[in-house]
């Protein structure tokens, strides 16, 4: 019997649409002398203290599995961290997990409490793993549309509306990518009223938290009887520049973490040992290289905001992350048309805002992890570029 | 922001790279164009700021190759004049780039740049070590130049990340 590989695949996976930008990303790549603000990483290497621990572990042979839910010493630290920076307090044996990048601590939370029917809401545009994991789980990803006039927030009047009684789990993605939106103190307060009248859970993507500007970031875990039904997922990537090291965080209840374990237990045994005796030195003596990171970022989220106001595409001022996400609208182009011209007309790549949800529809995604002479060198192309459309 | 506040923050912009415009110096401080001129023309008044240079590696520049000794200096200071009188003597000299009084084994740290080697060779034994109250002198070269002012000479410049992420 001749083999087709099609009949074997499981129809949720096959049902999964292909990354929207993969064609783009191919064109992209393909092409010399591309200005791309495309990245979702930052442009710095590791500090070097935290690569020289990694090394360092090395040498000394640290070579073998950590235990599943990662290195004492370095839960003791997450939860040093998290009292330090965001007051919240985790107990480092029963209260973290270790993962595999702050994705890891998504898929896991979702595999953990999703079952068919249950329903997810999320707002959007944000990153685009929740909505495919929670359909791998059976569960109903339910979209919750942000906009522009308000910031790209999440609203009480909206969450409300999108609660049903199938409402499991509230993706709470901020500060946000693709839009670089927070939310405030004041916000989480009215969301959280929301949250004390119906019986869901937070999953808390907080892989930007160190990343705003003007004000310091607040997890709606710190708020009066959120901590219990919050799983904070967090992680290296973004705070410390460490993409590639692959390594993230959750903090939350007991009872849930030690599931979670369960499938971490599974599907990844443990976290790369060398990348958690670097997160260790990153956690005890990082601070200031978090703040090196942060200027330098805001400095460059000035000039490209202040760069796309001046062309006349309009952006709304982001607060954290490291992205802005100005309106394309004016150009009476469509997102991806407008990247895909933008790209071939003048060799800059920017992502369609579609990619993060279709509300992302008339926004373009640019990031600022880029040299500041990069920067300025894409925003004079697509000046040139707005000019001719328009 | 207040003025002080202000002034470092465009100390530390144009100490990074001067080459900033006062535009983009006006965007990231949130002042105006006119507020950044005053306040850059208030700071090179108080002699804050002393100069504007790039960081050059000279190696890749041909004919401009020089030589640089970095050389300690052993003195008696003088009665009521203690080092700055002799290090006045010092820092008047071209080929001295930099000059530091210094605590440990030797008083001042002299960095002096010269086309060859006997050039610093006479500077050092027609100029330096024969000046009032200079009691030593040990010169080092430098061979090979790693990190200079907090650059990195031979750093990787290529961006070796993908180049759409989401």
């Amino acid at each position: 019997m001749s083999f087709n590989p099609q009949n074997f695949l499981n129809t949720t996976v096959k049902n999964i649409p292909p990354s929207g930008i993969r064609r783009f990303f191919d064109i992209a790549a393909e092409m010399d002398d591309v200005i791309s603000l495309g990245v979702g990483e930052p442009d710095f290497v590791t500090p070097w203290h935290i690569r020289d621990e990694g090394v360092y572990s090395l040498e000394k042979g640290h070579t073998h599995y950590t235990p599943n839910k990662g290195l004492l010493e370095l839960r003791r630290e997450i939860s040093n961290y998290m009292k330090r920076r965001f007051n919240l307090t985790y107990d480092a044996m029963t209260q973290t997990i270790v993962t595999v990048g702050g994705s890891e601590g998504i898929d896991l939370f979702l595999r953990t409490v999703i079952e068919p029917g249950d329903e997810v809401l999320i707002p959007e545009p944000s990153f685009v793993c929740y909505r495919p994991i929670t359909e791998l789980c059976g569960g109903t990803p339910v979209p919750i549309l942000t906009t522009a006039e308000h910031n790209f927030k999440l609203t009480a009047e909206d969450l409300e509306k999108a609660i049903t009684p199938k409402t499991k789990v509230l993706v709470l993605p901020y500060p946000n990518n693709p839009t670089g939106g927070i939310m405030t103190q004041e916000d989480l307060n009215k969301i959280a009223e929301v949250i004390r009248k119906h019986n869901i859970m937070i999953l808390s993507d907080e892989i930007y938290a160190e990343l705003t500007y003007g004000r310091k970031h607040i997890s709606i875990a710190q708020l009066d009887g959120m901590y219990e039904r919050t799983v904070v997922i967090s992680g290296f990537s973004k705070t410390y520049a460490m993409t590639g090291w692959r390594l993230g965080f959750a903090c939350g209840h007991p009872d849930i973490i030690s599931q979670m374990t369960k499938v971490h237990q599974y599907a990844i045994m443990s976290a790369p040992t060398v990348a958690q005796y670097a997160a260790i030195e990153a956690l005890r003596r990082g601070d200031d290289d978090i703040e090196v990171m942060r200027n330098e970022y805001d400095d460059r989220r000035k000039i490209i905001v202040s760069g796309f106001n001046a062309m006349g595409l309009d952006c709304f001022e982001p607060e954290g992350a490291f992205y802005a996400f100005p309106s394309i609208k004016s150009t009476g182009l469509s997102s991806n048309d407008f990247c895909e011209k933008l790209l071939y007309d003048m060799k800059v790549a920017v992502i369609p805002g579609t990619a993060f949800g279709a509300c992302g529809e008339g926004h373009v995604r640019c990031s600022y992890a880029y040299s500041l002479e990069s920067i300025n060198a894409a925003l004079e192309r697509i000046e040139a570029f707005v000019k001719k459309v328009k | 922001m207040n003025t002080a506040k202000n002034e470092k923050k465009i100390a530390e912009l144009l100490h990074k790279n001067c080459k900033l415009s006062l535009e983009q110096l006006a965007t990231m401080t949130e002042m105006t164009v006119d507020e950044v001129a005053a306040a850059i023309d208030a700071l090179e008044a108080s002699k804050t700021i002393l100069g504007y240079g790039a960081i050059v590696n000279w190696d890749k520049i041909q004919g401009s190759e020089t030589v640089t000794a970095y050389i300690e200096i052993q003195v008696a200071p003088q009665r009521n004049r203690g080092f700055d009188r002799l290090a006045e003597r010092i820092y008047q000299y071209p080929e001295v780039k930099s000059l530091n009084l210094m605590s440990g084994h030797y008083d001042f740290g002299v960095i002096v740049e010269a086309a060859n080697i006997q050039e610093i060779a006479m500077f050092v034994s027609e100029r330096l070590a024969p000046m009032e109250s200079v009691l030593d002198t040990s010169t080092h070269f430098v061979l090979k130049r790693y990190k200079s002012d907090g650059v990195i000479y031979d750093t990787k410049t290529e961006d070796d990340r993908e180049v759409i992420s989401l």
